[in-house]
């Protein structure tokens, strides 16, 4: 760019359009910074293995969080099924753990030796076609994230297309949960039944059951989920994230701005989709099980609310929001089990009817100018885009 | 059909929507040469914001044709018609409320229309310069920054019909532009519509006949769905049939 007086570059940050600017903005930044102290510092060095367990469970939750930061937050779609792509994650990692346990000499016991023990007690005698590819571990990873993005895609493909959405579309994305919940019960020789599969003892002979097994996998979660957030963050700053919030404001417009709307609705669909896919993957490696009250309903709208709480337009807060929720539901149902449920209800009514921007919403009128204040921000100078 | 007609660049031909039985438009003809701005009245109900949305793919036709420079556009999907070159601009503004000023420009910006290509796409000064030159015409320099919510009315009727200009379509319809409007700010719509329609061709619906009287090249009177007149301004006025169900008074 040619050199520009002061007086014309005063005119120009007068009109100053806003440019892309950083890949995070300063409030941003501090937040992502305090999650990772508090991820991969803090949470290690206070907690013993089986509460830092605990926490690594709760951050699985966090994905299917950050994926509905995107599909809801920003594109306006409420997804009330995302425990079927979580559960569809961790299914598919589960059958390979489980195939590994299933060794001949650890099944000997058994009337048909090798097969997961779930089948063998169903009077099954073959392992099933589609369980014969889950022997393979990179087989297992890919299909983990391909198996419920396909399926995202096509149940996203059948009522994109053909406009359904808002409440109708939450409502059947609830009937797949529900249905996907009562096959997986009812085909019990094939899926573990409603105990899930359990008993899952080593990936590629390293024992996950250890306490360093779970430390590491504790790391390798927390890092995941900060690609996951800086996937989200990209789609959010590019282009695509504002058509997202365009859409959810006026579809039509964007329609008749020559825009496939449900192509971006199916796209953003299938990546939250993924990101649920990944925090169950991360949730069967971590916990040890995978079962279908991970898939159905309840568990969906809990996710829902986690999103809500920390705030559905921002992937931090929706991080936070689930680590808040989760460490106090375990302390409150501790204390109060029965009371718990009620607790829950009470505090997404209150996060709808009082703060619909949840805790980052609160952060960012209450909290945030404060810091503003006590910490005024450098002006930087306009410079021209190259 | 094929482009018949090389002084028309849309032919709309027996054109038929009926919704349960009722005939909103009724097998209406009409041709739009290019560079004519063509300005559509009747009373209320007389189907012609139905037109445009049949032209547009926003409802679909029982029967007839539509075509634009050789495509039929009733067999194709919104966003392939935006592409062909037709632009909309509805009756209420609608513009992206949470989104400033730039960003409504930026998306309505002719590239990166795919998901990957969205998702590619970037700000480079090309996009600056485009979208600086837009809000000039539209009278919203300096409001690039401000989010959309807080324009007033008027403002954000330009702002719609800036996203609209910025594609720079062939052929553009807009649904009562001026409709609640100040006073001044109809007349720099005025002087806004004088200036895009020049090179383009245009059908607008209004009521306002001294607005119409300003610019239209052709009007086309609609009653229940029909025809009723066509012509000039003062051909039309002078009809018999428009007087006694539009403009007798």
């Amino acid at each position: 760019m040619t050199m520009t007086s002061p007086a014309t570059s005063a005119a120009l940050t007068k009109a100053a359009p806003p440019r892309q600017g950083a890949f995070l903005d300063r409030t941003e930044t501090m937040g992502a910074i305090a999650l990772a102290v508090l991820i991969f510092v803090i949470l290690p060095l206070a907690l013993d293995p089986f509460r830092l367990n605990l926490f690594g469970k709760y951050l699985t939750y966090a994905f299917v969080a950050v994926g509905l930061v995107l599909c809801w937050g920003a594109g306006g779609i409420l997804s009330l099924g995302q425990g079927v792509f979580f559960g569809l994650g961790g299914y598919a990692l589960a059958m390979f753990l489980k195939l590994e346990a299933s060794s001949p000499e650890n099944t000997a016991i058994q009337s048909t030796p090798g097969i997961p023990d779930f089948m063998d007690w169903n009077q099954i005698t073959e392992l099933p076609f589609w369980w014969q590819p889950f022997h393979s571990l990179t087989f297992s990873i890919l299909a983990v994230i391909a198996v419920p993005a396909f399926f995202a895609f096509v149940i996203g493909t059948a009522m994109f297309r053909r406009r359904v959405g808002g409440v109708y579309f939450s409502i059947i994305t609830q009937a797949i949960a529900a249905i996907l919940t009562i096959l997986i019960i009812g085909q019990q020789g094939f899926t573990g039944g409603v105990n899930g599969i359990t008993d899952l003892r080593t990936m590629k002979g390293w024992d996950i059951r250890s306490d360093e097994a779970k430390t590491i996998l504790y790391f390798v979660n927390g890092g995941l989920l900060f690609a996951c957030l800086a996937l989200a963050q990209f789609v959010r700053r590019s282009k695509l994230g504002r058509i997202l919030i365009a859409m959810r404001d006026r579809e039509d417009r964007v329609r008749f701005s020559g825009y496939d709307v449900a192509s971006f609705k199916i796209f953003v669909f299938c990546l939250g989709a993924a990101f649920a896919a990944i925090g169950g993957a991360m949730f069967t490696v971590q916990v040890g099980f995978m079962s279908p009250s991970f898939v159905g309903i309840v568990p969906s709208i809990e996710m829902v609310i986690f999103c809500a709480v920390g705030g559905r337009n921002s992937i931090l807060g929706a991080v936070w929001g689930t680590l808040l929720v989760n460490w106090a539901k375990t302390l409150f149902s501790e204390a109060f089990p029965e009371l718990w449920q009620l607790g829950l209800g009470a505090l997404f009514i209150a996060v709808v009817l009082i703060f619909p921007d949840g805790l980052a919403g609160l952060w960012k009128t209450h909290v945030n100018p404060r810091i503003e204040r006590l910490f005024p921000r450098r002006t930087t100078p306009t410079v021209p885009a190259e | 059909m094929s482009y018949e007609n090389p002084n028309a660049v849309l032919m709309v031909e027996d054109l038929t929507v009926s919704f349960d039985g009722f005939k909103a438009v009724d097998g209406l003809n009409f041709y739009v040469a290019p560079n004519e701005c063509r300005v559509i009245i009747g009373p209320n109900g007389a189907g012609k914001t139905t037109v445009l949305d049949l032209i547009c793919g926003r409802t679909k036709a029982t029967g007839g044709s539509v075509n634009f420079k050789g495509h039929e556009l009733l067999k194709m999907r919104e966003d392939q018609i935006v592409h062909a070159g037709v632009g909309r601009k509805f009756q209420n503004p609608s513009v992206y409320e949470d989104l400033t000023v730039f960003e409504n420009l930026e998306i309505s910006y002719p590239k990166g229309y795919s998901v990957f290509g969205a998702l590619a796409f970037r700000r480079d000064q090309q996009v600056h310069d485009r979208i600086e030159e837009i809000a000039e015409i539209i009278f919203l320099k300096d409001a690039l920054g401000e989010k959309a919510a807080f324009l007033s009315h008027g403002q954000k009727q330009w702002l719609e019909i800036g996203m609209l200009l910025i594609q720079d379509p062939e052929l553009l319809m807009l649904d009562e532009p001026v409709a609640g409007m100040s006073v001044a700010e109809r007349v720099k719509t005025a002087e806004l519509l004088n200036r895009i329609i020049a090179d383009r061709s245009v059908i607008v619906i209004e009521h306002d006949m001294k607005f119409v009287e300003d610019i239209a090249t052709r009007v086309t009177v609609l009653h229940q769905g029909k025809l009723l007149a066509e012509g000039s301004m003062a051909h039309v006025q002078a009809d018999p049939k428009v007087i006694e169900v539009y403009l007798g008074h």
